[in-house]
């Protein structure tokens, strides 16, 4: 599905991406879990076209989208949840979810789409008139999952879901990102919790600085000595 | 009593002009934070070409009205294009310059074609110098058509930013850039777009006071352009509604300080307005007063 080899990006002087590799295959949940200010959110925003990178390709099902727009990309079937969710505050909670497919033509679709939404998140039904930014952080959360859906990705980049929520939520989340995959969505994951994250993912790749030290099935990184030191808390 | 009432007649009509003007301002700063100060060049402009249509195309009202609109759309993308679209990653006292070199570029090059001295829009036939009286109140049709245009013209632009894709594209693309590319809006086109809007306003805003005060010049627009900003400012910068009621307001402030007080003073008055509003409520009427992030 999604391939990135020997990517760079910088942000002026700072090399922030030094040349990773990594494969995302049709119908996983891969993830990527690192420290603060190890790239991931920089990688997710190369990938979905946010950021140029300054060498490297980006292949989407084999094709080379290194240089394309993000627009192009979301035609193409990436969506992007960023990080801090990035929901349009002063806009409906409606009208968000109306921009998630604002490349699509199919009305009846479109439609069917919203109530699907609706469905995984009745509160977003309850809430729809209302301006985003009155929602509370795991709807704020919901809503930019449920936006991101509009646009009927292949792929779906979730940035720190669970990022500020509580346990409780955190959980549900996690549950609806499963959902969501089981229903046919390949998912590139970055999390700051990381056994939540390996729980749930075929695949995963750990950053650290710009580079990925190690990679392998969810289970085996939970194994590793290594990250159980890092980033499970011993 | 009567007098006043005029007078408001009076405010009422100019200030739809800078309504109009204000609404450019406000969009474009909404969308890019930038102060278009060739904006009121893009009202010069329209007032030329309303010049042009009726005196050498014979042309009536409503055509030389859409076509200046028309001619100022396409005048306002091109600026954009040329001048502030290069330096989109810019600082924004850069691009500030650019605009003030753009505003001198078309006021200068304006009167290259046309020369500098004041032209006078035809003298109005027809429908268009009926008047109405009550008692000493005077109401004219040109005060009724620049109402009811603006008003229409408002009420369309309503309509494009709350009901129409490319509106709601707009409104996303000021609050979050990036977050509205994810969505597959293409920002650039987007502001272009915003652009054209703003600029079709204003050239509406140049042939209405065409045949309102019936005389032109290539300098024109840089006193209203100003004042519109302040009206923009004054119902709180980036907010639609906000241009809409700060033009009326500073139009018919305008118009009670030359009726009551003294002419001269009127254009001191809307500036020492501007520096109150922004020493009591610098966010505008309706603007939330938070601090500015950038
Ligand atoms: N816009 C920017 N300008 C300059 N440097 C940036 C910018 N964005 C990120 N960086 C730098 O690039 C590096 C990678 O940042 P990135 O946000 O990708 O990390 P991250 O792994 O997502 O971190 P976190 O877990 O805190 O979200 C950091 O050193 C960061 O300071
Ligand atoms: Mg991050």
């Amino acid at each position: 599905m999604l391939e990135i080899k020997d990517l760079h990006v910088y942000y002026g002087a700072i090399h922030a991406i030094k040349g990773i590799s990594l494969a995302v295959n049709d119908g996983e949940i891969v993830t990527l879990i690192g420290a603060n200010g190890a790239g991931k959110t920089t990688t997710l925003r190369t990938a979905s076209g946010l950021e140029k990178p300054a060498s490297g390709t980006i292949l989407l099902d084999g094709k080379d989208i290194t240089n394309t727009s993000a627009q192009e990309r979301v035609r193409m079937g990436i969506s992007h949840v960023p990080e801090g969710r990035r929901i349009f505050p002063n806009l409906t909670v409606l009208e968000n979810l109306e921009l998630g497919a604002y490349l699509r033509k199919d009305k009846d679709g479109i439609a069917r789409d919203l109530k699907m939404v609706y469905e995984r998140f009745p509160i977003l039904s309850d809430r729809k008139k209302q301006a985003a930014g009155t929602l509370s952080g795991g709807e704020q959360q919901m809503l930019a999952i449920g936006r991101a859906l509009m646009s009927r990705p292949k792929i779906l980049f979730l940035d720190e879901p669970s990022m500020g929520l509580a346990p409780l939520l955190v959980q549900e989340i996690f549950d609806i990102i499963k959902d969501i995959n089981r229903e046919g969505t390949t998912i590139l994951l970055v999390e700051q919790n990381a056994s939540k994250a390996l729980q749930i993912a075929n695949h995963a790749y750990v950053m650290e600085t710009g580079n990925i030290v190690l990679s392998g099935t969810g289970a085996e990184l939970m194994q590793s000595d290594e990250v159980k030191k890092a980033y499970l808390g011993g | 009593m009567e007098q006043f009432l005029q007078q408001i007649i009076n405010g009422i009509s100019l200030g739809s002009i800078y309504a109009l003007i204000a609404l450019g301002y406000t969009m474009v700063y909404g969308i890019i934070k930038l102060i278009n100060f060739a904006h009121g060049d893009i009202y010069m402009v329209g007032a030329y070409v309303g010049y042009f249509c009726m005196t050498f195309l014979k042309l009536g009202f409503l055509p030389s009205l859409l076509i200046a609109m028309v001619f100022c759309t396409l005048l306002g993308v091109t600026v954009e294009k040329i001048a502030y679209k290069p330096l989109r990653d810019s600082t924004r006292i850069a691009v500030l310059i650019t605009a003030i070199g753009a505003s001198l570029f078309i006021e200068y090059g304006t009167m290259f074609f046309v020369k500098a001295g004041v032209r006078s829009y035809p003298d109005m036939t027809g429908l268009l110098v009926k008047q109405f009286r009550f008692g000493d109140i005077v109401l004219t049709m040109q005060q009724i058509i620049i109402v009811i245009t603006t008003v229409l013209l408002m009420i369309l632009l309503q309509f494009i930013v709350k009901k129409t894709k490319i509106g709601k594209a707009m409104r996303a693309v000021s609050m979050d850039k990036d977050a509205a590319r994810l969505m597959g809006i293409n920002v650039d086109s987007t502001i272009s777009f915003t652009f054209a809007i703003g600029s079709a306003l204003a050239g509406a805003a140049g042939v209405l006071v065409g045949i309102y005060y019936n005389s032109i010049n290539p300098l024109m627009g840089i006193m209203p352009g100003l004042k519109a900003f302040v009206a923009a400012v004054f119902g709180g910068i980036g907010i639609i509604p906000g241009a809409m009621i700060g033009g009326y307001i500073i139009g018919t402030i305008e118009v009670l300080v030359s009726g009551y007080g003294n002419s001269m003073y009127r254009d001191a008055v809307v500036f020492a307005i501007l520096i109150l509003i922004l020493i009591v409520r610098p966010a505008g009427l309706l603007g939330k007063n938070t601090r500015e992030k950038v």
